[in-house]
Parts: C-alpha cells; sequence; structure tokens
C-alpha cells in the first residue's frame, strides 16, 4: 500500500516506536517564544541539561510585545520580564534569537517560512498551536506543550501517538472576493470546531493548488481549529520558488539535493486516509463567524443558524435568523500568523484605496513581521493606508490573543482577521467575527458587516 | 525530575455541563505573563469563574459550595485551542487530579499526562449518566483506577474502561516523566542523526 505525504515525513523521522503506539519523533526544527518556552528552560536548568541542538532551534517574542513604539525601552512588569526572561535563555543556551529592533523579528509562524528556515519534508514544533501554520509548505508541523518544549531542547525529540490521517480536498475555481481564509472558514464550519481531532490533515485539490503560498499557511495554520494536530501541502512548483533563495534555505548543490528529495514528498495514488472531506470551491463565498468557536461560521450573505448554541450567541448579543450583514462592528484587526502576511495587506489596502475608514471603527493593522512592515512600506501600501485613515502598527501577535495592551473592550464587536472566536479572546466581554482581510476591508470603511464583493465591485 | 503519581482515586466530582471548553477559557491569555509554574490555580476558569469586580459568579459549579473533590467532568471536546500547558496546571493546581469528558483536545490530553493530570474518555451516554450522578448527589463519589483502566460510578456500580497508551500508564503510575525517558536513550538519537 502506497505512503501517505504525512506518513512519508512521519516515518523519516521515527527514532523508535514504544508499545501502545508512541513514537520518539526527531524534530528538525525547533521554534520557540516567551510565553510557552521559560518553564522548559527552568527544567532544564534543574536537571542539569543543556539544549542538545540549539542550532536547530530559532526563538523570537512575539505574544506579548507591543505594537507601537519598539525602539523605547518596554515599561517594566510581567511581559518585560518574560522578554528579558527568552533573552536571557536563549543567551545562556545558546540559541539564535531575533529580538524586538532585528530586522528579523516577527510573529514566530511568520519568521520561520520567511527567512527559509521551515522547508518541505522537515519536522517542526512549537509551544503554540498555530505551529500548523508550516504545513503550508510540505512540513509535518504541530503545537505542542512546554513539557515537550523541554523534551525537544533536551533531545531533540518528543513522545507523539501518531495521528489518523485525513485528506480535505476543494477543487474547483474560488470564487471572486473569496480568500484562503474563507475557504479554511468554511472548512472548518462544514467539519465542526471537533470535526478534525486526532487527525493531521492534508489539504489537497485544485482550489489549495491554485493558493499563493501565503494562502496555503493561512489555511494550515487553522487546522486546529478544526481540533487536527496539524493540516499540510505536498510541495509544488509553488513551493519551490517561494523557498528558493531564501537566507536559510539550501544553495547550490545542496538546493539540487534538497530539491530531488522535496520532489517525492505526495501522497501516493493507492495511499488510504482515515477520513474524507470534498468540498466544491464554487460553493464558498467570503465567510464570518457568527459564535464563539470558529466552526460557527456562515457565508457573509447567510444567517445566523436556528439551533446554534445559545450560550454562544447571548455572548455575542446574536439572535437566531439574523443575517450577518449589516452587523455593527466597533474594531477591525488585520494581522496574526493568520492573516499577517504581505498578500494580507495588499488585498486590505487595494480594497480601502480611495476610500476612507469609518468613523467610530477603530482599525488595528499588524504587519506579522519587520519584514513585512517593511515590504509594506516599500510597496506603497502604508501610503495608501494612510490616505484611507489607517495607519501601520508593528510586527507581533496584538489582538489576536491580547496579552500585550492591544485588547478589545467588553462588549465591542471587532472583525478579525485572526484564528480564534472564543470568549475573551480579544479581551474580557470582547465579541469577534473572524473574516478574511476583505471583509476585513469591507468592515472598516462601512462601519458595518459588508458584503465586500458588492462593496468592492469584485 | 518525577511526575506526580497516580493509581487509584475515590472522590467526589464537580460538574462544567459546557462543551467545547476552550484552554482561553480554562486560563485566559492575560494570566499567561509568569515566568515559573505556579499561582495558575488561582486563575482556572477565571471569567466564568469571577466577575468584571472580581466577586465570585453564583452558580459556576467551582463556586457552588455543594460541590468539590479532585474530579471534573466536562462536556465533550474540553481542551481546544491553545497548546499552552498552563491550562493542564491551571486545573491541577486548582486541586483536580483528574477530568473526564466524553472527547479531549489532542495537545490538552498530551499536556494533562505530562503533568500527572489524568484524561479520562467516557463514551457520550456513559458522560450523561456522570452529570446525571453528580448533578443529582453532590456527594456521589466516582472511583478512578489508572492500574485496570476503569472508571466507575460508586452508587450504580456502573463501571466503563478507558483508553490510556500503555507507556504513559506506566508513566503515570510509577511517576515517570518523558524527558528521562528521552535523554535515556540519547546514543540511539545521535545514531538515527548520524544515519540519515
Amino acid at each position: 500500500m502506497g505512503k501517505t505525504l504525512f506518513d512519508k515525513v512521519w516515518d523519516a523521522h521515527t527514532v523508535r516506536e514504544l508499545d501502545g503506539g508512541r513514537s520518539v519523533l526527531y524534530i528538525d526544527r525547533q521554534y520557540i517564544h516567551e510565553v510557552t518556552s521559560p518553564v522548559a528552560f527552568s527544567g532544564l536548568r534543574s536537571r542539569g541539561m543543556k539544549v542538545f541542538r540549539p542550532e536547530q532551534v530559532t526563538a523570537t517574542p512575539d505574544h506579548n510585545v507591543p505594537t507601537v513604539d519598539q525602539h523605547l525601552p518596554l515599561e517594566e512588569g510581567e511581559s518585560k520580564r518574560q522578554l528579558d526572561a527568552l533573552a536571557a535563555n536563549c543567551a545562556e543556551f545558546g540559541i539564535r534569537m531575533f529580538g524586538l529592533g532585528s530586522e528579523n523579528h516577527g510573529v514566530v509562524h511568520i519568521i520561520g517560512p520567511e527567512l527559509g528556515y521551515t522547508l518541505p519534508g522537515m519536522t517542526i514544533v512549537c509551544g503554540d498551536s498555530h505551529t500548523s501554520t508550516h504545513g503550508a509548505l510540505g512540513a509535518v508541523a504541530f503545537g505542542i506543550g512546554t513539557s515537550e518544549v523541554e523534551m525537544a531542547l533536551a533531545t531533540q525529540c518528543i513522545l507523539q501517538p501518531k495521528p489518523k490521517k485525513m485528506r480535505i480536498t476543494v477543487d474547483g475555481e474560488l470564487g471572486r472576493g473569496v480568500t484562503a481564509k474563507d475557504v479554511v472558514l468554511y472548512i472548518i464550519s462544514r467539519i465542526s470546531a471537533s470535526g478534525g481531532t486526532g487527525h493531521f490533515i492534508e489539504f489537497a485539490g485544485s482550489a489549495i493548488r491554485s493558493l499563493s503560498m501565503e494562502g496555503r499557511m493561512t489555511v494550515c495554520n487553522m487546522s486546529i481549529e478544526c481540533g487536527a494536530r496539524g493540516g499540510m501541502i505536498a510541495p509544488d512548483e509553488t513551493t519551490f520558488a517561494y523557498v528558493k533563495g531564501r537566507d536559510n534555505a539550501p544553495k547550490g548543490e545542496a538546493w539540487d539535493k534538497a530539491l530531488a528529495c522535496w520532489k517525492t514528498l505526495y501522497t501516493d495514488e493507492d495511499a488510504v486516509f482515515d477520513t474524507e472531506y470534498r468540498f466544491d470551491a464554487a460553493d464558498i463565498e467570503p465567510m464570518i463567524t457568527y459564535g464563539t468557536n470558529p466552526g460557527m461560521g456562515t457565508g457573509i450573505t447567510g444567517r445566523i443558524p436556528a439551533g446554534s448554541d445559545p450560550k454562544a450567541l447571548e455572548y455575542m448579543g446574536f439572535a437566531e435568523g439574523e443575517p450577518m450583514l449589516g452587523k455593527p462592528v466597533d474594531y477591525v484587526f488585520v494581522g496574526s500568523c493568520t492573516n499577517g502576511r504581505i498578500e494580507d495587506f495588499r488585498l486590505f489596502a487595494q480594497a480601502v484605496k480611495g476610500r476612507k475608514k469609518a468613523e467610530g471603527v477603530t482599525a488595528w493593522l499588524v504587519p506579522g513581521s519587520r519584514r513585512v512592515e517593511k515590504q509594506a512600506y516599500e510597496e506603497g501600501l502604508a501610503d495608501i493606508l494612510k490616505e484611507a485613515g489607517f495607519e501601520l502598527r508593528q510586527p507581533g501577535c496584538s489582538a489576536c490573543l491580547a496579552m500585550n495592551a492591544d485588547k478589545i473592550p467588553p462588549g465591542k464587536y471587532s472583525v478579525s482577521t485572526s484564528n480564534r472566536n472564543f470568549e475573551g479572546r480579544q479581551g474580557p466581554g470582547a465579541r469577534t467575527m473572524l473574516a478574511g482581510p476583505l471583509v476585513a476591508a469591507a468592515a472598516a470603511v462601512t462601519g458595518r458587516v459588508t458584503d465586500p464583493r458588492e462593496l468592492f465591485g469584485l | 525530575m518525577a511526575i506526580p503519581k497516580f493509581n487509584r482515586l475515590v472522590s467526589t466530582a464537580v460538574p462544567l455541563n459546557i462543551e467545547n471548553i476552550d484552554t482561553d477559557q480554562i486560563i485566559p491569555a492575560r494570566f499567561l505573563k509568569a515566568v515559573e509554574r505556579k499561582g495558575f490555580g488561582d486563575n482556572v476558569f477565571r471569567d466564568w469563574r469571577y466577575d468584571k469586580a472580581g466577586n465570585p459568579v453564583p452558580g459556576f459549579p467551582m463556586n457552588d459550595p455543594r460541590y468539590g473533590g479532585e474530579i471534573l467532568v466536562a462536556g465533550k471536546n474540553f481542551g481546544c485551542g491553545s497548546s499552552r500547558e498552563h491550562a493542564a496546571w491551571a486545573i491541577f493546581d486548582g486541586g483536580f487530579r483528574v477530568v473526564v469528558s466524553s472527547f479531549f483536545a489532542d495537545i490538552f490530553r498530551n499536556n494533562a499526562l505530562n503533568n500527572g493530570l489524568l484524561p479520562v474518555q467516557v463514551p457520550e451516554d456513559f458522560l450523561r449518566k456522570v452529570f446525571a450522578a453528580v448533578e443529582g448527589d453532590p456527594q456521589a463519589k466516582f472511583e478512578v483506577d489508572l492500574e485496570r483502566k476503569t472508571f466507575t460510578i460508586a452508587a450504580t456500580g456502573e463501571s466503563v474502561g478507558f483508553d490510556i497508551d500503555a507507556y504513559k500508564q506506566e508513566c503515570l503510575l510509577n511517576g515517570y516523566d518523558d524527558v528521562d525517558y528521552l535523554a535515556s536513550i540519547r546514543p540511539e538519537i545521535e545514531a538515527f542523526e548520524r544515519r540519515r
């Protein structure tokens, strides 16, 4: 029987299998950030252990950083202590860190692929559930807890049960105004927030293939939002073109060798999946969520379904049967590891060009990295945005999880390009509607949930 | 280093009859700023347990004096969302040793096992019986036997088996920790690196 893409990568990294199904899995690349690593370093210290392969670990602070005035010293307090701890731990254990002010700084899942640290066929972990993002390049990448961060630091291995395999195929042509975010929100709305639990997903089909690398990263990023361990896409010419020439990508002869190997990374025709779903791209319209988990989403012209969880609707201040179009919007957040890449800012800027931000809307546009920020200035996006009444902030996780000062106030409605609409996720009492950058742009210039296809004549 | 051992527990339970409880509810992100593993228990289910002024929300089961014990019973898809191990720490520090649900999110399950917190997955219809038992009689006792891999409603004697892989069962029974295990096979890991 043939192997799936996932099997090929997983099996090539299995050091040993234990009774009961756990594998000792070798990890090629580990990313760390300030929130889920300090206790792991304390563990190493108390065991008197070193980091086994520090050159395979990359660090950046992102969850807790301010998104304005990053050149100023941080205020004393818990956030600063966490950032200082990351810097001190990296210095002590010999790990490369891109700190605030570094030209390579940014959200960990943005900078990994950007710097060429993430490559096809790798195993990648990080103490963050959105590590699944890196699967877009054909890597087996998934989030882990702090105990596992410590394991990977100590031995470059973790113990994992092998997940079941799922394939989600989206065939056909995406409609006008439909972005990668809409594709993944649609999938999650169809299979639910727990539909992928226990599985590792391969996204396939012509609609997935048609996506740029940025779009593929958006799709794989949200794998965890249907409960899956991760999601991945077989590497192809789009992938190779993206990787080639990046700072840490193989060069010369090493590139040729790597490329030959990457070209074997696809699911064999006779391979079998535990679960399969097929969707038609033509059924997908711009999406928005109405509830308190990412599975509670609808096409933007849809209504809140009958039988929706009453606790969620009460929290959101919505009722069954109401249309989503026209709902008031107080805040718009564009950014995060889901939609903080250059393509997202291009889409947003092109959409709002020549219009004005709606009065009463607070918009936070947060690039995913310094490089994205720089590119947005170089391409003139920052000027277009400024003209329309928007400004770019500085990179970080920001209002996606509201660990820093970027919090949506209680009761306020936010249209957010991030990944979670859980109660309180964007601040205590905040009401989040997840959407893609075009729906966010339409909301930002109208102050209401608006169909971007109509508004922008797409 | 060792994790807390677990063998057998007989305890009352706290019912949290809600599905899809995500880790942002278990421990909101604003409490993740510590650099040490301590004090998370005070903030477990913070925004459900306390109102904005910091007063306990009446009716939330953890604030209900009738309920107590070391077993948390929760609706399906428990622990979805973020990978933060702080969620497992907070529940453990909040006094629980076992979480019973009909479905656990994968990362939470691993995090719990790595901290001596036992996730007990039972069929949905059995979970309904557990909720009925504890909500009908807050003094109802339940027995968790890790060696036999059984969960029992003491009053009725109804029992159900639960899954845990042999390696993790051994770890919990003996307090073994994965880092020690992996460090013990380091020569094999180095050999794997040379082979690639």
